[in-house]
């Protein structure tokens, strides 16, 4: 059972400023989908490996050659604000990590 | 409460450990074409990949791939057989993907080793992983103070280096050193440092960021066998501030602990001008990065073959290379150590290539030729000097050609770019007057200025020669070999 | 003259212009009216490229003239999914967070139709990033169904499949992460296929779940889709999972569809309670005519595919999680409300993305996070291994695999909108094929009685023989067509035919 404050949670961590009314929207439809996913734990599966690659496929490299790259115009066109052709961006509070 | 160093100790047992980010040197990015160049105008080496556009894909370089296998074998680790990338997920602003390619529970190479000198002894450290990722953009913080982000008002992203290789070097906790434990520190990130620059998988300049270090300090109660809570500290950008800030997060903590406190676990910034650690923002609850193996990359699966080849190509490694030195050389461990912090080991064996013995080309090295780069601030090995140079100027004075006073006239000259050491010793005559008859008018004109002192040694007081002997040095500027000299004064006057 | 050629299949179009009978302009124009036309109603493009495909069949035309080789699709407009980034032409993948992005580099797929000569029309609506089964989660308004426009088309290739369907367009491009193009063309009553993963380039594809997302071809007939499918695939080396093998011969098998001999089976969970009746009714009369043309029929169990829907609902919403995070107003697209980084990021995206964006964002940051990693994410990938054994099994005994493309025609605009569950539901047939990485393709079966809309027959193939899809459909197809005296697409009510 996921609560409104998990939800809330999850809002938070993934960077989503959502307003009560969607918190009380999208709450109780998120309860019913994880109820509903979680049936995949009635699975028996020991000893089962996971699958993150269905292809099978391994050591697919590139060569250390250098490629035409994009100019700085061409990286910054989408660019909501530029400055010393630099992506600008509002003050950052918290140091990364 | 302030702790003393010392202090500390007697109460406290010191456990660290070290996680090191190199930047590799292949000519393009992790996962993508870019040249990799330091320096260059900003957002001029993107694409789609590094920049993280909608629908762009990442590709391994596989250059990238063979240097890390160097690394892990240079550090005794295993090679894994198949490991995945996994995304490390969280949102900032230097990261265009908002998550980074990483490795997570599968590294490439783990479980190896570092032997290192510290004071003569051999400590071992252990090396709990090595693997790859991807290097951020590099924010400028405008509006602040200090340029820091406390205080700014916005920043400036550029992503040249996003997408960089990366290697993270990952010690396994270092308890048992001791009142050493700075020391072992700084060894440890020396002796790292070296292997790498020998491996030729990047530059290594802490100066420039090529090579960054986060120290984890802990204190354990002397006799409990529990470890306590580590801190990790970050900006720690030169080999001199690894060992400080050890020694300052011992003292720091131990002043925690003696006052009834707690170590909290959090992340510190080493300040250079003061020699301190202060506290980084503190979280308010642990990162969960979500990791998941990287859907847009197959597995690595390096084949025996593979890892094979590369272990045949790892160069001389430095362990290797002490153990051959101090043989050959006859050298105690203090003095190889002396040797190779002074960067001289590279110019006094190519010195001893070229002819001379490795007594005089250490002589020469590590004395007048380590005072003249002192004073210019440079490093050994880019004096205006070469090491057959070295050599020749040895075996000039070895052949009696010239004396040690002559000879740093010669370098002197050399230097100073006037030529080879025989061009040299040519143009400024230095040669050491190896001809009697020249030597006896200056002795003869020294007798008969000091005629006082002739009488002495004429009466046996043959010690009294020196000062004739002296005034010939000063008459020949240097130039005679001064043992003949004082056999022919005291052959003259007997 | 205009309304005839848009009635023509692809492989006429591209006949005649390379014989000179008729020119790319002409061609081009032609669509071009129709959607101006139709489109009103059917809402299937978000953006039309007048003036470049104009250039662009203008160009084919010179080529022409001068004699030089033309390619494979020389003149044929081409519909493209709003998912794919086109270098010059807005790219918004069905969101508000990306409106007037332009992208400054072309995905592979596209680059690979242009090198065919291909003209691109424009971009198509579509399920916000591809998640959703009715184009109802577009940030843009939903799509119509050229059969009853009160109907979706489907999703989340849902524009692409209402323009081919609507005689916009001969061909679309689309993509195929849970049944995005499969249930769209069950729906609107045309082809459409999901390639083997790996089987076409990703790069250039807005990525919604990578280990699932597959582009692929629609078109109103086998061949057509077949021609297109040529085109698109094959190794690129800017995608790391694409797979370095020869297309399979899907074009040649279109032309020779005869599935005698071949053993087809009949997978026995794709069936039961929430199948519509006339959907299952139209299913087993397709079964039949495979029987009567040579085949032989087997039921075949694939016990573990009743959990192939939580699985992919953990995986998918996993992945796009984190493939969405770039989204954040920095760097491109949306960028709203005023504080900190981190707070503009927030309202950024809060207000950019829709409510089933919304979802599975946080469903996936959910199934991700320490703690329940193991329980959700890691059992699902579990699934996953046990569905590709459930396949490999039944292949061991089977050519292929069919079964319905989705349980229902298509449902209400409205009617699903806001129960997640319920929209959940349209991708029962065709997830597990998504999730095992295999071929599989969608071809018309009649009309359902009780709607009088499409139904599909979802034909499924291991890795690498998507050339047996087209053999199989090329077969159903001629003998429905001949059947039924004239192209299926001609009883669609919903333009007023």
């Amino acid at each position: 059972m996921i609560t409104r404050d998990d939800i809330a949670h999850l809002a938070r961590l993934s960077r989503l400023a959502l307003s009560d009314e969607e918190l009380d929207h999208l709450a109780p439809q998120l309860d019913q989908i994880i109820s509903a996913v979680a049936q995949v734990q009635e699975v028996a599966a020991e000893g089962i490996p996971p699958t993150s690659h269905a292809t099978g496929l391994t050591n697919v490299f590139r060569d250390d050659e250098p490629r035409p790259c994009l100019t700085p115009a061409e990286a910054l066109s989408g660019a909501p604000a530029v400055e010393l052709q630099r992506f600008k961006v509002p003050r950052i509070l918290v140091e990364e990590g | 409460m302030t702790v003393t160093y010392e202090e500390a100790l007697t109460r406290y047992e010191p456990v660290f450990g070290l996680e090191t980010h190199v930047e590799l040197g292949t000519r393009t990015k992790m996962f993508c074409g870019c040249i990799t160049t330091f320096g260059g105008d900003p957002n001029s080496q993107v694409c789609p990949v590094c920049l993280g556009l909608p629908g762009s894909l990442p590709v391994v370089n596989r250059t990238a791939i063979e240097y890390a296998i160097k690394i892990g074998l240079a550090l005794n680790c295993s090679i894994a057989s198949w490991c995945r990338f996994a995304r490390k997920n969280y949102f900032y602003p230097d990261m265009p993907k908002n998550f980074q390619i990483s490795q997570y529970d599968e590294p490439l190479c783990s479980d190896g080793y570092l032997d290192v000198a510290v004071g003569g002894e051999i400590v071992r450290i252990g090396i709990e992983r090595v693997h790859l990722e991807e290097d951020t953009g590099k924010s400028l913080h405008v509006g602040g103070a200090t340029g820091r982000i406390q205080g700014a008002e916005y920043s400036l992203v550029d992503y040249n280096r996003a997408g960089i290789p990366l290697v993270e070097i990952v010690t396994k906790p270092v308890p048992g050193t001791d009142s050493m434990a700075p020391d072992v520190a700084r060894a440890y990130v020396t002796e790292l440092r070296d292997v790498l620059r020998s491996l030729g998988v990047s530059d290594v300049r802490m100066e420039e960021g090529s090579m960054r270090c986060d120290v984890n300090t802990s204190l354990s109660v002397r006799g409990s066998g529990v470890w306590g809570t580590r801190t990790e500290t970050k900006n720690v950008n030169s080999l001199r501030s690894v060992e400080r800030s050890v020694r300052s997060e011992i003292s720091r903590q131990a002043g925690v602990l003696d006052a009834g406190g707690r170590v909290i676990q959090e992340t510190r910034h080493f300040h250079e001008d003061i020699g301190e650690t202060t506290s980084g923002r503190s979280k308010e609850e642990a990162q969960d990065y979500r990791y998941f193996p990287e859907p847009d990359l197959v597995p690595v699966a390096p084949s025996a073959d593979w890892v094979e080849s590369v272990r045949a190509s790892l160069p001389e490694l430095p362990s290797a290379r002490r153990s051959r030195l101090l043989d050959a050389w006859s050298l105690s461990e203090l003095d190889f150590e002396s040797m190779r912090n002074a960067g001289a080991l590279d110019v006094i064996e190519a010195t001893v290539s070229a002819g001379a013995s490795s007594a005089d080309a250490r002589k020469w090295w590590m004395g007048e030729l380590a005072r003249r780069a002192n004073e210019a601030g440079v490093e050994l090995a880019y004096l205006a000097i070469t090491p057959a140079e070295v050599a020749r100027v040895s075996a000039l004075v070895s052949a009696g050609t010239l004396n040690d006073r002559l000879a740093r006239e010669v370098l002197d000259g050399v230097l100073a770019g006037e030529g080879t050491p025989d061009e040299v010793v040519e143009k400024r005559g230095l040669a050491v007057v190896s001809d009697d008859s020249a030597l006896l008018s200056a002795i003869d004109e020294a007798i008969a200025a000091n005629p006082d002192v002739a009488e002495k040694v004429r009466s046996g007081k043959v010690q009294a020669s020196g000062v004739i002997v002296g005034a010939v040095m000063k008459a020949t500027r240097g130039k005679a070999d001064a043992a003949r000299v004082r056999e022919l004064v005291i052959e003259r006057l007997s | 003259m205009g309304r005839e050629l848009t009635r023509k299949t692809a492989t006429e179009l591209a006949a005649a212009i390379a014989a000179g009978e008729v020119s790319a302009v002409e061609v081009t124009q032609a669509h071009l009216d129709q959607i101006a036309a139709t489109d009103g109603k059917v809402k299937a493009f978000l953006h039309v490229a007048t003036n470049e495909a104009l250039a662009q069949a203008r160009a084919v035309d010179e080529k022409r003239a001068r004699g030089e080789s033309l390619g494979a699709l020389a003149g044929v407009p081409v519909a493209v999914k709003d998912l794919f980034a086109t270098a010059g032409l807005p790219t918004t993948c069905g969101s508000k967070i990306l409106q007037g992005w332009v992208p400054p580099y072309e995905s592979t797929v596209t680059a690979r139709l242009r090198a065919a000569d291909a003209v691109l029309l424009g971009k198509t609506n579509m399920d916000e990033f591809a998640m959703g089964s009715s184009t109802e989660n577009s940030g843009y308004g939903p799509s119509h169904n050229p059969w009853d426009l009160a109907k979706v088309p489907g999703g989340s290739s849902g524009g692409s499949a209402a323009a081919v369907a609507a005689f916009e367009a001969p061909l679309s491009l689309g993509t195929d992460t849970g049944g995005s193009i499969r249930q769209p063309a069950a729906v609107c009553g045309i082809v459409g296929t999901k390639p083997t993963y790996g089987g076409s380039s990703r790069y250039g594809v807005v990525a919604f779940a990578s280990s699932l997302d597959t582009p692929g071809p629609f078109g109103r007939n086998v061949l057509d889709t077949a021609l297109l499918h040529q085109v698109m695939s094959g190794h690129d080396p800017m995608d790391a999972t694409s797979i370095d093998a020869p297309v399979p011969p899907v074009v040649e098998a279109a032309r020779h569809g005869d599935v005698s001999g071949m053993t087809i089976g009949v997978v026995t969970e794709l069936a039961g309670d929430g199948y519509q009746p006339g959907v299952m009714s139209r299913f087993a009369e397709a079964v039949e005519v495979l029987q009567g043309l040579g085949a032989k029929v087997v039921e075949v169990s694939c016990p573990h595919f009743k959990y192939a829907l939580p699985a992919y609902y953990l995986i998918a919403p996993s992945e796009v999680s984190s493939n969405l995070a770039r989204f954040d107003g920095m760097r491109y697209g949306l960028r709203t409300g005023t504080g900190s980084a981190e707070e503009v990021m927030a309202i950024t995206r809060a207000a950019g993305f829709g409510a089933e964006a919304k979802r599975r964002i946080m469903l996936g940051t959910y199934a991700l996070s320490s703690g329940y990693y193991d329980a959700y994410y890691g059992k699902a990938q579990q699934v996953r291994t046990l569905i590709i054994r459930d396949f490999e099994a039944a292949f061991a005994q089977v050519d292929v695999l069919v079964s319905p493309a989705t349980p229902t025609t298509a449902f209400d605009i409205g009617e699903r909108a806001d129960d997640p569950m319920a929209m959940y539901l349209a991708d029962l047939c065709t997830i597990p094929s998504n999730l095992a990485g295999n071929a599989a393709l969608s071809v018309p079966a009649g009309l359902a009685p009780e709607s009088g809309l499409p139904v599909g027959l979802q034909v499924m193939a291991p890795p690498l023989a998507d050339d047996r899809l087209y053999r199989v459909a090329a077969a159903v197809e001629a003998e429905f067509d001949s059947r039924r005296g004239h192209p299926l697409l001609d009883e669609a009510k919903g333009l007023g035919a």
